[in-house]
C-alpha cells in the first residue's frame, strides 16, 4: 500500500500534470484542430451519419491520437439499439 | 572554408535564446573557431549588451542590407576574443526592413571568412523568425522545462520541418535539478519524449547568468559557472565532439540513456 500511495502521490506532482497537459494540448496543436472545432466536427459527423443510419448520438466519441507514423482522428459511433426490429425478427 | 550557419530560436520569448547565442559564440571562439554572431531581432536588439559590445555599435544589420555600409564596417570585434564578431540588429527599424533573401545573401558572404555564423532569432513565428531560419544549416531550439515554452518549441519544430531543414536539436535551458528531483519540474526525458527531438545540451539554472549579463561578460567565460560549462560543452558537440551529458538531475540510469541520445544526434 505504501507503494500505491507513493505512486498516487507522484501522479499528483506538478511535473506529471505538466506532461499530461502538454501531451493533450500538442495533439490538438499539431492537428490544427482545437477542442472546440473538434466538437463542431463531431456534431457535423453525427448529423451526416444520422441521415443514413440510426446512431446512439449521446455515446459518440471522437478523439485525436498519435502513433509513430501520423496523427489519427478516431471516431467511435455506436448504432442505436435496434430492439424493436429484433423482436419482430424473433 | 565554408561556415556552418546555426540559428538559435524558440518561439516563446525569454527562454534564453540571446544568452545561448552569446555563450555559444564565446565558447566556439575560445575553441579557436572563427565566429560571427548576428542579432536578427530587429527593433529589440539585445545580443550587443549580453556580449558587452553595446558601446561600439556604429552600423547595424539594416545598414548592411540597405547598402549604407560595407559588411566589414558593421562587424564589431569582441573585446576579449579576436576571432569573435557581432553584427548588431537595428534598434529603430522593424523586421520588415530585412527579408529572408537578404539574410541568405549576407550569410553567404560571411561563410567564406568564418567557421560559424550564429543567428539569434527573435521570438515569435513571424517575419523575424523567417529571416533567421532562411539561411540556417543547423537549427537549435531553446526551451525551458515549462508547459508554455515546450508547447511553443513544438510549433517551431513543425515549422523547421516544413522548411525541409535538417531536424533541429534541443537546448533545454534553466533546469532546476532540485525541482526535478522533487517531481515539480519536467525532466529532460519528459521533454524529449513530448517533442521527439534530439538533445544537444541541458543548461542548469544559474544566478551567474544574471550577473554575467549585468557585466556584459557571457558565463561561458567563467570557468566556475555551471551554465557556462554546459554552453562550452554544447559548443564542442556542435563541433562534432563526443561529450557525454553530465548527471544534472538524478543519479539513475536515464542520464546514461540521454547521453547515448546526445551521441547519436552528433553531427
Amino acid at each position: 500500500m505504501v507503494i500505491l500511495d507513493w505512486l498516487r502521490g507522484r501522479e499528483r506532482r506538478s511535473a506529471h500534470q505538466a506532461k499530461e497537459r502538454l501531451q493533450l494540448v500538442l495533439v490538438h496543436d499539431r492537428a490544427g484542430l482545437s477542442p472546440g472545432r473538434l466538437e463542431a466536427l463531431k456534431d457535423d459527423l453525427i448529423s451526416a451519419i444520422s441521415r443514413h443510419v440510426d446512431i446512439d448520438k449521446q455515446a459518440v466519441e471522437i478523439s485525436l491520437t498519435r502513433d509513430r507514423e501520423r496523427q489519427r482522428l478516431l471516431a467511435d459511433i455506436p448504432l442505436a439499439k435496434a430492439r424493436g426490429r429484433r423482436r419482430r425478427a424473433g | 572554408m565554408s561556415a556552418t550557419v546555426v540559428t538559435v530560436t524558440s518561439g516563446k520569448g525569454g527562454v534564453g535564446k540571446t544568452t545561448a547565442t552569446a555563450n555559444l559564440g564565446v565558447a566556439l571562439a575560445e575553441a579557436e573557431q572563427r565566429v560571427v554572431c548576428i542579432d536578427a531581432d530587429i527593433g529589440l536588439r539585445n545580443l550587443d549588451v549580453v556580449m558587452g559590445l553595446e558601446n561600439r555599435i556604429v552600423y547595424d544589420l539594416v545598414d548592411i542590407v540597405e547598402g549604407r555600409c560595407k559588411l566589414r564596417q558593421a562587424m564589431i570585434k569582441d573585446k576579449r576574443l579576436g576571432n569573435l564578431y557581432l553584427i548588431p540588429a537595428a534598434q529603430t527599424r522593424d523586421k520588415t526592413a530585412v527579408s529572408p533573401r537578404d539574410m541568405v545573401k549576407l550569410t553567404d558572404e560571411l561563410r567564406k571568412d568564418f567557421d560559424w555564423v550564429l543567428i539569434d532569432s527573435p521570438a515569435g513565428i513571424e517575419r523575424g523568425f523567417r529571416n533567421a531560419l532562411a539561411p540556417a544549416d543547423i537549427v537549435l531550439i531553446v526551451t525551458n522545462p515549462e508547459v508554455s515554452a515546450v508547447r511553443d518549441a513544438d510549433r517551431i519544430i513543425g515549422m523547421v520541418e516544413a522548411e525541409e531543414k535538417a531536424p533541429p536539436r534541443l537546448i533545454l535551458n534553466r533546469v532546476k535539478p532540485e525541482m526535478v528531483r522533487r517531481g515539480e519540474m519536467l525532466t529532460t526525458e519528459d521533454v524529449l519524449d513530448v517533442l521527439a527531438i534530439d538533445l544537444i545540451g541541458v543548461v542548469p539554472e544559474d544566478d551567474g547568468v544574471i550577473t554575467a549579463s549585468n557585466q556584459g561578460l557571457p558565463v561561458a567565460l567563467n570557468p566556475r559557472s555551471k551554465a557556462g560549462k554546459a554552453f562550452r560543452e554544447i559548443a564542442l558537440r556542435l563541433m562534432g565532439e563526443d561529450i557525454p551529458l553530465e548527471a544534472l538531475e538524478s543519479p539513475n540510469g536515464f542520464i546514461r540513456r540521454i547521453s547515448r541520445l546526445v551521441r547519436q544526434g552528433g553531427r
